[in-house]
């Protein structure tokens, strides 16, 4: 199907059920139970994993295909999402126009980024690329405050031209929307003790999404695809015979702003504000966890990473003492207070301590991040038929 | 192989049981008939409390959430009840909000726009908060202030102090207590003109983003209005350590006072900086050298040491303040942690209480009846003497302490001497001055 041989055909079928049922799969605890804690099936968290998945979609057919590490992808996302913000504040609220213009500006950025930073190959194509992201957030930050606000960054006034949209109602706030569909907007379906929460935004989201991830699926499975993986194994002998694999990264490089363009403008249609923060080095750091930890050179492995973190980032962060002192309740005070005491490291602002550590086991433990511990728990499951090699598109090294 | 048979009677009969499948749950969905986002239903409300917990802001936000915990004891009763003793406004009960127990939940802002959204609307979306409050940063609280005003739910600033949070940024649904750069310039001003002389020569140091703008720019205009001349204003990065490279040119300037507009960290280095070049032991223009730090904090007095002594600066509110209001929060924050609180608790602390008192007040939780109690309430026992809570901007109106860095702390907390508290007629400003519209208040739902 769409050109797809089977095998992929049923992964693009799985995300797609997978990402259609979210709001059912993410919140499988009752509302007000003591677990409801780790609920995350809220429209704000639903968006932030497709769109973290598609910021990591992008960053993986760089990262994954020609290994070349950009320590700078989160600049791509903040450009897209200054443009993004700029075509609501002139042209309109629709969702389509800011979307459209942040891959653009985006693709035009990385293509200026990548043209220099890809004379230079391994770490100093890295720090290259995190000068850049660096130099991009001071100046968002101070230098052209007057464009991108500065520290307190950019939202939709309600005067601003907007020369699409007719003129708001009194009192009216600027809402981001697809033809008068409000991305906030949202359908409670309560039954029995569970809400179910279907959110508009969410699954426009999702659907770029899956357009994103059946792209890289294509991108992965082309001659061009074949060529980038070409230079990851061994770009010398690449040269040698002849190619020039510049073009290839380059190409490589700018389709990877382009989806990271695309993640930007995402996250201004679902939420109308821009920081310059979003273009921090960290912001840039994260991606390159969330591909190692989902699994680097996998299809599917980049969204399961972003899904993790951000799920810890959003759930874990979440909880304090006074809920820890809930669950443990039941024991007898002495022990209640140890068990607090042992667990609160790791939780509230503690998050970043579990991240690590569970970072750490992954890198250990399974080398080819969480898609590896799948594919193990999935052999133990049919040990008869001999394992099958490359199902995720994998390389192994020429040599 | 499993056999599907498609009869006439059959596809009915699984239709009919869908159709009422999916009908009969929504019957009971509560939503549809709710007035407003997260319209408390139950026993109980739930506040949330969005502070730093990581980042250049975790001491400040560690203070806010002891803060905001001791407000929730408070409010449901426990305790010995801090300022509700003090408060004009009789109407909080100590028997939680309109009876409701006072629940709440927790994020972590991280001081980054965008993970203080996140956390927020988790808060408004997955716990049913019915009001946002803290932060740590302006950037952060215009941020968090127009998505709640786009949620349709309250935000009562924390921690923020630039002109922009209830200038240009402005919004019906957001509230501030704190005060911010202009009164801190016009507070600052007639002190360091007794002090220093109408003659002086100044030179700024300006971190390099809106709250550097904003601080920078009022202590210019007021100094400048008593006589001072400018020399100078440089802008230094925010993620500056070493400011060496910036203080040896003070001194080449010919100017004769320098101005520290930096917060936290930033100010910390600069000052250390600043003393260790000599710069207060000189004599220019046969006067001696003075630094100014506009605003203040305890938590950066004492990150900067020995440095403070005899620095000038303003501030929100001090523990060592002698009225009733000001003592009876020192002694029940004392008494729950063991030490003073710090100015970043005392306006949380407020802004939770005056919540829960407009609510009390307006006998509803709707964002637009609070606002309606919040607007041009005044009210008095919180400390900070008699206060306005200007309808136009949603800015709180009061005194602004002028302090000054101790010579001889007698502990780790008595770091700073209240100079003078300067009477809110002096630092009152017009409301259009900063543009922005308040727009009207959301509901939401």
């Amino acid at each position: 199907m769409f050109g797809l041989d089977k095998k992929d055909t049923r992964l693009l079928i799985l995300v797609a059920i997978l990402v259609a049922l979210a709001p059912f799969l993410l919140n499988p605890f009752p509302e007000g139970s003591a677990m409801a804690q780790f609920n995350a099936g809220y429209p704000d968290l639903m968006q932030r994993f497709v769109i973290f998945g598609i910021f990591a979609i992008g960053f993986n057919i760089l990262f994954g295909l020609t290994g070349y590490l950009s320590f700078g992808h989160a600049a791509f996302l903040g450009v897209g999402s200054y443009a993004a913000i700029w075509m609501m504040k002139l042209l309109t609220m629709n969702v389509i126009p800011a979307i459209f213009v942040s891959v653009i500006v985006a693709g035009i950025f990385s293509l200026a980024v990548g043209w220099i930073s890809l004379r230079r190959s391994g770490i100093y194509f890295s720090i290259l690329t995190l000068a850049f992201a660096q130099m991009s957030y001071s100046l968002a930050y101070s230098v052209l405050t007057p464009i991108t606000g500065g520290e307190t960054g950019l939202q939709p006034k309600v005067n601003d031209p907007r020369v699409l949209d007719g003129a708001l109602a009194e009192g009216a706030t600027p809402k981001a929307n697809l033809f008068g569909l409000e991305m906030g907007s949202s359908f409670e379906w309560s039954v029995g003790g569970w809400l179910f929460t279907f959110n508009a935004g969410y699954y426009l989201a999702a659907v770029v999404m899956l357009i994103a991830f059946y792209m890289s699926i294509r991108i992965f499975r082309s001659p061009f695809g074949m060529m980038l993986r070409a230079v990851k194994s061994n770009q010398q002998r690449l040269n040698y015979t002849g190619l020039n694999a510049k073009p290839y990264t380059l190409a490589a490089f700018v389709i990877s702003g382009m989806y990271a363009g695309l993640a930007g403008g995402l996250m201004v249609a679902m939420d109308t504000q821009v920081g310059a923060e979003r273009m921090f080095w960290t912001a840039s750091g994260e991606v390159v966890l969330m591909s190692i930890l989902g699994g680097v050179g996998t299809l599917i492995g980049p969204v399961l990473g972003a899904g993790a973190i951000k799920y810890m980032e959003n759930i874990l962060s979440k909880i304090n003492k006074e809920i820890l002192h809930q669950w443990f309740a039941f024991m007898p005070d002495g022990i209640e207070d140890i068990l607090v005491s042992l667990v609160y490291p790791f939780i509230g602002k503690g998050w970043h301590l579990t991240l690590g550590i569970i970072f750490m086991l992954v890198v250990i433990f399974l080398p080819g991040g969480l898609v590896e511990g799948g594919q193990r728990v999935a052999r133990l499951f049919k040990r008869k038929k001999p394992a099958e090699d490359g199902p995720d598109g994998k390389t192994t090294p020429a040599e | 192989m499993s056999k599907t048979n498609l009869t006439r009677r059959g596809v009915l009969k699984t239709g009919a049981v869908a159709g009422a499948g999916f009908a009969a749950p929504t019957i009971f969905t509560a939503q549809s008939a709710a007035a407003f986002t997260n319209e408390p239903t139950g026993s109980s409300v739930t506040l949330g409390f969005n502070v730093p917990q990581t980042g250049p802001y975790a001491d400040e936000g560690a203070d806010e959430l002891r803060a905001y915990e001791l407000a929730v004891e408070h409010l449901n009763g426990g305790g010995d009840g801090g300022l509700m003793n003090t408060f004009s406004s009789k109407a909080l009960q100590g028997n939680g909000i309109l009876g409701k127990k006072v629940e709440y939940v927790t994020g972590d802002t991280q001081t980054k726009s965008d993970a203080a959204r996140a956390s927020a609307r988790s808060m408004i979306e997955k716990d049913g908060a019915v009001m946002i409050t803290g932060g740590s940063s302006s950037g952060v609280a215009v941020a968090v202030q127009a998505l709640c005003q786009e949620a349709g739910v309250i935000f009562m600033a924390g921690l923020t102090h630039s002109n922009d949070t209830t200038g240009k940024d402005k919004k019906a649904n957001g509230f501030r207590h704190f005060f911010n750069s202009y009164m801190s310039g016009a507070a600052l001003a007639p002190i360091l003109a007794n002090n220093y002389g109408t003659d002086r020569k100044a030179y700024h140091l300006t971190a390099d983003y809106n709250w550097g703008y904003t601080t920078e720019e009022a202590v210019r205009t007021s100094t400048e209005a008593m006589g001072w001349e400018t020399v100078a204003a440089v802008k230094t990065p925010l993620t500056q350590t070493d400011f060496s490279s910036y203080i040896a040119p003070v001194l080449q300037s010919g100017a004769d006072v320098l101005v520290l507009n930096h917060y936290g960290g930033n100010m910390v280095n600069s000052l250390t900086n600043a003393v260790q070049f000599g710069l207060r032991d000189k004599l220019v223009n046969n006067k001696n050298f003075e630094i100014v730090v506009p605003l203040y904090s305890r938590l950066m007095a004492k990150g900067a040491g020995a440095n403070v002594k005899g620095i000038f600066g303003s501030t929100n509110w001090h523990w060592s303040l002698q009225d009733e209001g000001s003592k009876a929060f020192v002694k029940s924050f004392g008494t729950k942690y063991g030490f003073p609180p710090s100015q970043a608790a005392h306006t949380c602390y407020v802004q939770a209480l005056l919540y829960a008192d407009a609510v009390e007040r307006a006998g509803s939780f709707n964002p637009c009846a609070v606002g309606e109690a919040l607007k041009d309430f005044q009210f008095d026992g919180m400390g900070n003497g008699p206060t306005l809570y200007r309808g136009e901007d949603h800015q709180c109106f009061k005194d602004v302490l002028v302090v000054k860095g101790k010579e001889n702390p007698t502990s780790e907390f008595d770091l700073l001497e209240i100079v003078e508290v300067t009477p809110v007629e002096q630092v009152t400003y017009d409301a259009s001055i900063f543009g922005g519209e308040l727009g009207s208040c959301n509901p939401g739902a």
